[in-house]
C-alpha cells in the first residue's frame, strides 16, 4: 500500500494509511537506540559467562583481570550480597488449580551455573574491548555436573535436577477438559495420531539486549534507560532487588527499540548488574549484548514435543481432540508459551470434547520466554497438521475439511471450555471464520492452483499447496494506561507506558489522540516507554498495546477535550456546546473571527492567570486527563494462509510459489502499520518453517550460535504476500481493535508443513517437525522411500 | 592489548584524523570516536549488514574492516544522504511512503547498499533489488516495503 498522509473520508485520523513519522530521524541516522544515547564517563560492561550448561561454581579468581590497566571492577556473587535476592516467578499459573513450581534464581548463581552462558561475573572497564580482555582473565572453577538439555531428557527417571530442591524438573502440569474426551476417542469411527515437534528459537531482534544506567548519590536514584519491551517491569524488579521506592528507579525504554520481538519482554540478570556496577562506580556503566551473547543467554522459546489425537466422523466432522505435549521452559522462563499453545490448538473449530495435558519442564538451556506467536504458532501447527491428515484420511479436500468445522459466524461470543493465559475463560469475542476461509481460497485461485498443481504432479514436479486457519489471543491485559496533556505550546502530549520496537506508536497513538481530542494530528507529540513519566504500564508483548493503550488514549482524550472547552468557554464567553476545535484554536462555531489558540487556552488552564491570582470563573487548574483501559478478556484475532510451493526432491529446497494472507484483527487505526506487522510476521513464521533452529547437543552446547549457522531468510528467500482484511470489531473495547503484532507469524510453519506434505505426497512423506530446511526435507524422503 | 595508529581518512566529505587502536573496527570507529551514531552493529560477524557504509564509493561491512584500513580512505555513512529529517532524499522518501522501516535499526546499512546499488544501476528489477537487499537482514519488515520502495523509485526515473 502507497502511503499519504490524510483523514479518512469520515474526517477523522483513525483507519487512516498515515505514513510514520518515526522513519525520517531513522532513515537520517538520527535514530535513539540505547547504544546511540551520548552518556559522558560511562563505562563498559561485559559479562564472563558459563561455559558449562551445568555447573557447580567453586572460586574465582579475579585478580588477573583487576590488575589489567583501564580495569575498573570484576564482580561476583559474593560482592553483590546486598541485591541477592530471588527472583520471583514472573506470572502464577492462570488456570485454576495448578501451580508453577519455581525453582529459586539470583541474579548471579550462588552455587551452580544451570545454562551455558549464565552469567558468572561481570567486569567493567574503560572500553568494551578492555572489559572483553579482562573477561579472559577472570578463572572460575567449574565442577561440571550432567545437564538435561531436552524436556525429554529432563522428564526421564533420575534425570538430574535443575533445580535439587523441586525434588524434580516438571514447573508446571496442565490438564484442561472440554466434554467427554476420553469416550468420544474411543467411540468415533475413526481417530488419527501423529507426533508433532517444532525446535527452539530465538527473537534476533537486529539490535540485542542493552541496558545504560546512571546513579545518582545525592538523590540515591537509578535512571535506566534499557532496550526492554517492558520498562515498568523492569522498574518493579529493581526496586525490589535494590529495595529502593519505585520512584527512586526511573528506566526509559529509549524512543527507539531495535526490534523486540519476544525476548526483550523478560528481565535478565544485565539490568541489576549494570545499576549495581554504576552505584558502585559512581559512573555510568554500558552493558550493550552482542550477537553471540543474544544467541547464549536471550530467551528463546518454540520446543515442543506433541502427542494429538482427533477423532473424526465419516463426513470430516471433529468429534474430539486429545493433545498431550512437554514445554521446555530452559532454566527460567514463564508459564506464557505453554498456556497458550494449549489453547490455540483448539482454533476456529468446533471440538466438543478436549483433552489438553502439557507438562513445562526445566533444562539446562538458556531461559524461554515469548518470541514473537508465543506459543501460538505450535499450536496452529498441530492441529493443521491433523487437519490435513483427516482429510487425507477421507480423501476430502482439506480446504473442505476445514470449512465443515469452522465455528458459524452466528456463534459469538463462543466459549470453548478452556482456560486462557490472561486468567480468563477462552472465549472468541467476534469473528467470521468462514467468510475467511472463503476469501483467502478466492484470492489464492485455489481451484486454478489444484488443477495446476495436478498438471504439474503429472510431469513429475512436486507443487504443493498448504491452507492454515488460526485464532489468536490478542491485546492480553490487564491494562496500559494513558496520560493527555495540553502543553505550553498548545500541542497534546500523549504519555504512555508501553515503549515501542517499530510498531509505530508514535504514529498510531497520535491518530487516535487526535481524533479523540478533536485536534489535528500534527499538533500531537508521543511519550512512550518511561516509568517517570507516567507510573504505571506493562509492555509491548501478546499483541496487546493497541487494545489496551488504544482506548485508554480515547477515553483520556474525551476528558481532556471537555477541560480543553471549558476554559475555552471561558476565554470566548461561550457554552461550551458551541464551541469547536479547529486548526490550533478553540472557536465559537459558526463565528470564524471568535478563536483563541490552543496555546492561550494553555496558558490559561494550566497556569492561571498570574502567579498568586484566584482562577477566574470557577475553573480548575490542568489541562491534563488520565485514564487507565482494563479489557474483560483477550480479544482473538483470526487469520487464514494459503501458501503454494514446488519442492526440489533432489535437493530439499523449498521455494514458496504464492503466499496469500487473509487477516482480521478487528478494527485497525492504520492500515499501513498493520500491514507492515503482517509481512514481518509471516517472514518470521517462514524463517521458523524453513530456516532457523536453535541446536543443542546433549550436554546443553549451542550448536548454532552464529548467523551462519542459523540462517534467517533475507530479500532474496521472501516471496511477495498479498494480503487482504476482514474486519470483524471487538466488542471489547470501544475502538473495536484486537491486535496485529504476531498474527503475520502463526499459521505459517502449518501453512508449509502442509504444503509440504501435500508436494512430497507422491513420495509418501510424512511432516511432523519443524523447521523444513533441505536437509530435513532430504530426511523426510529419504525416511518415506525406506518405510514403502 | 593492542597497538596504535594515527590514521587520516575523509568521512561524509570532512577530513578527520584520529589515532586508532589496529583492533579498532571502521564501525567502533565511527560510532564510538566520530559519534556517527546511525550506522549500528547487529552481529560483529559480516552476515546481518547494519554496519554497512561506502569506502571509496563501495558498500562494504564496517564490522568486518579495521579502522586502520579506511586509512587514506572516503567513507560515506547514512548521515551523508540528507542535511535533516526534514529534506529526505528520494530513496529515504519512498521507504517512508511504502512503510519500509520498523524498528530502524538494520537500515542505515540498507540505505547504504541501496545507494551504491543505484548510482550503477538506476533501473534495478526487483530482483536486483532483492539480491542487493540480500545482504542485508532486517527481522521487522519482511522486506517487502523495501522492494517496493526502490521498484517506485525506479520507475520514477
Amino acid at each position: 500500500m502507497i502511503a499519504s498522509a490524510s483523514r479518512t473520508p469520515e474526517g477523522g485520523y483513525i483507519g487512516a494509511p498515515i505514513p510514520r513519522r518515526e522513519d525520517a530521524r531513522l532513515l537520517t541516522g538520527r535514530g535513539t537506540f540505547v547504544d546511540d544515547l551520548s552518556m559522558p564517563g560511562v563505562a563498559h560492561a561485559a559479562m564472563v559467562r558459563s561455559p558449562h550448561a551445568h555447573a557447580r561454581v567453586g572460586r574465582i579468581d579475579t585478580a588477573a583481570a583487576l590488575a589489567l590497566p583501564g580495569v575498573l571492577a570484576v564482580v561476583t556473587a559474593a560482592d553483590i550480597a546486598d541485591i541477592d535476592k530471588p527472583w520471583p516467578a514472573r506470572m502464577p499459573s492462570p488456570v485454576p488449580g495448578t501451580r508453577l513450581r519455581h525453582g529459586a534464581r539470583h541474579t548471579l548463581p550462588r552455587d551452580k551455573v544451570r545454562h551455558a552462558g549464565e552469567v558468572v561475573a561481570a567486569v567493567v572497564a574503560e572500553s568494551r574491548a578492555l572489559a572483553e580482555d579482562a573477561c579472559d582473565l577472570v578463572r572460575v572453577e567449574y565442577e561440571p555436573l550432567p545437564a538435561v538439555a531436552s524436556a525429554a531428557a529432563a522428564l526421564a527417571p533420575g534425570a538430574p535436577r535443575v533445580y535439587e530442591e523441586l525434588g524434580d524438573n516438571v514447573a508446571v502440569h496442565i490438564v484442561q477438559r472440554v466434554g467427554n474426551p476420553e469416550r468420544a476417542l474411543a467411540t468415533a469411527p475413526h481417530t488419527l495420531r501423529e507426533t508433532v515437534r517444532v525446535m527452539r528459537g530465538g527473537g534476533h531482534s537486529m539490535e540485542g539486549r542493552g541496558v545504560v544506567a546512571r546513579y545518582d548519590e545525592t538523590l540515591g536514584s537509578f535512571t535506566v534507560w534499557d532496550a526492554t519491551q517492558q520498562p515498568h517491569a523492569v522498574r518493579t524488579m529493581l526496586a525490589y532487588l535494590f529495595d529502593l521506592p519505585e520512584h527512586q528507579v526511573r528506566v526509559i525504554a529509549p524512543p527507539d527499540v531495535g526490534g523486540g520481538l519476544g525476548p526483550k519482554a523478560s528481565v535478565y540478570p544485565e539490568e541489576p548488574l549494570v545499576c549495581w556496577l554504576a552505584r558502585h562506580l559512581r559512573r555510568p556503566v554500558k552493558w550493550i549484548e552482542d550477537r553471540h551473547e543474544h544467541f547464549v543467554s536471550a530467551a528463546q522459546e518454540r520446543e515442543q514435543v506433541h502427542e494429538v489425537e482427533i477423532a473424526f466422523d465419516g463426513e470430516g466432522r471433529l468429534l474430539a481432540l486429545r493433545d498431550v505435549f512437554t514445554h521446555d521452559v530452559g532454566m527460567y522462563g514463564a508459564l506464557v508459551a505453554p498456556v497458550i499453545t494449549a489453547c490455540t490448538v483448539p482454533g476456529p473449530y468446533r471440538i466438543p470434547n478436549i483433552y489438553s495435558e502439557v507438562r513445562a519442564v526445566y533444562t539446562n538451556l538458556q531461559p524461554s520466554g515469548a518470541v514473537r506467536g508465543a506459543g501460538r504458532p505450535q499450536g496452529v501447527l498441530v492441529m493443521e497438521r491433523m487437519m490435513d491428515r483427516m482429510a487425507e484420511a477421507l480423501g476430502l479436500d482439506p480446504a473442505e475439511v476445514r470449512a465443515r468445522n469452522l465455528i458459524p459466524a452466528d456463534a459469538f461470543p463462543y466459549e470453548v471450555g478452556m482456560w486462557f493465559r490472561d486468567g480468563a475463560r477462552l472465549t472468541y469475542d467476534s469473528g467470521n471464520y468462514p467468510e475467511l476461509l472463503r476469501r483467502a481460497l478466492e484470492r489464492a485461485d485455489y481451484a486454478q492452483a489444484r488443477r495446476e498443481q495436478a498438471a504439474l504432479r503429472a510431469q513429475g514436479r512436486h507443487r504443493g499447496i498448504g491452507v492454515a486457519i488460526c485464532v489468536e489471543g490478542v491485546g492480553l491485559g490487564p491494562f496500559e494506561g494513558a496520560i493527555l496533556r495540553l502543553d505550553g505550546r498548545g500541542r497534546v502530549v500523549v504519555t504512555s507506558g508501553a515503549p515501542p520496537q517499530g510498531q509505530g506508536y508514535q504514529t498510531a497513538f497520535a491518530q487516535i489522540a487526535a481524533d479523540a481530542v478533536g485536534v489535528r494530528f500534527e499538533d500531537v507529540d508521543v511519550v512512550t516507554g518511561d516509568t517517570g513519566a507516567i507510573p504505571y504500564g506493562i509492555g509491548s508483548f501478546a499483541s496487546r498495546v493497541t487494545a489496551n493503550a488504544g482506548p485508554a488514549i480515547l477515553q483520556a482524550g474525551g476528558a481532556l477535550r471537555d477541560r480543553i472547552l471549558a476554559v475555552g468557554a471561558h476565554l470566548l464567553e461561550a457554552a461550551p456546546a458551541d464551541l469547536e476545535i479547529v486548526d490550533g484554536a478553540v472557536g465559537v462555531r459558526g463565528l470564524p473571527d471568535r478563536r483563541v489558540p490552543l496555546a492561550q487556552v494553555a496558558r490559561l488552564g494550566n497556569g492561571g492567570t498570574a502567579f498568586g491570582m484566584v482562577m477566574p470563573g470557577g475553573l480548575s487548574v490542568g489541562l491534563e486527563a488520565s485514564a487507565y483501559f482494563t479489557p474483560s478478556q483477550a480479544g482473538y484475532s483470526a487469520s487464514a494462509h494459503v501458501c503454494i510451493l514446488d519442492v526440489d526432491a533432489e535437493t530439499g529446497e523449498v521455494t514458496i510459489v504464492r503466499y496469500v494472507v487473509g487477516h482480521d484483527c478487528g478494527n485497525v487505526i492504520n492500515p499501513l502499520l498493520v500491514e507492515g506487522q503482517i509481512l514481518g510476521g509471516v517472514a518470521h513464521g517462514l524463517s521458523n518453517a524453513l530456516y532457523e533452529e536453535a541446536i543443542f547437543d546433549e550436554q546443553g552446547q549451542s550448536l548454532a550460535s552464529s548467523f551462519l549457522d542459523y540462517p534467517l531468510p533475507s530479500a532474496r528467500e521472501m516471496p511477495r504476500v498479498e494480503m487482504f482484511h476482514l474486519t470483524t470489531p471487538s466488542p471489547l473495547n470501544p475502538l473495536g481493535v484486537k491486535g496485529a503484532g504476531e498474527a503475520g507469524t502463526l499459521p505459517v510453519t502449518a501453512a508449509v508443513a502442509g504444503a509440504v506434505e501435500d508436494a512430497l505426497r507422491p513420495l509418501g512423506v510424512r511432516v511432523n517437525r519443524m523447521p523444513l530446511n533441505p536437509g530435513r526435507v532430504g530426511d523426510l524422503i529419504h525416511a518415506a522411500a525406506g518405510s514403502r | 592489548m593492542s597497538d596504535t595508529r594515527a590514521i587520516a581518512l575523509t568521512v561524509n566529505g570532512q577530513p578527520r584524523q584520529a589515532t586508532v587502536e589496529t583492533r579498532l573496527t571502521l564501525v567502533d570507529l565511527l560510532r564510538e570516536e566520530l559519534r556517527l551514531t546511525g550506522t549500528h552493529v547487529g552481529c560483529e560477524h559480516g552476515v546481518c549488514g547494519a554496519c554497512t557504509v561506502l569506502v571509496d564509493g563501495e558498500a562494504v561491512r564496517g564490522c568486518l574492516l579495521l579502522a586502520v584500513q579506511a586509512d587514506g580512505r572516503r567513507v560515506e555513512t547514512v548521515e551523508s544522504l540528507a542535511p535533516d529529517p526534514t529534506h529526505l532524499n528520494p530513496l529515504q522518501a519512498e521507504l517512508v511512503r511504502h512503510h519500509g522501516v520498523q524498528c530502524g535499526f538494520c537500515i542505515g546499512g540498507i540505505l547504504m547498499s541501496l545507494t551504491a546499488m543505484l548510482r550503477d544501476t538506476p533501473r534495478p528489477s526487483e530482483a536486483e533489488i532483492r539480491e542487493t537487499l540480500a545482504g542485508h537482514l532486517c527481522r521487522c519488515t519482511g522486506y517487502q516495503g523495501m522492494v517496493d520502495a526502490v521498484l517506485a523509485l525506479a520507475a520514477a526515473r
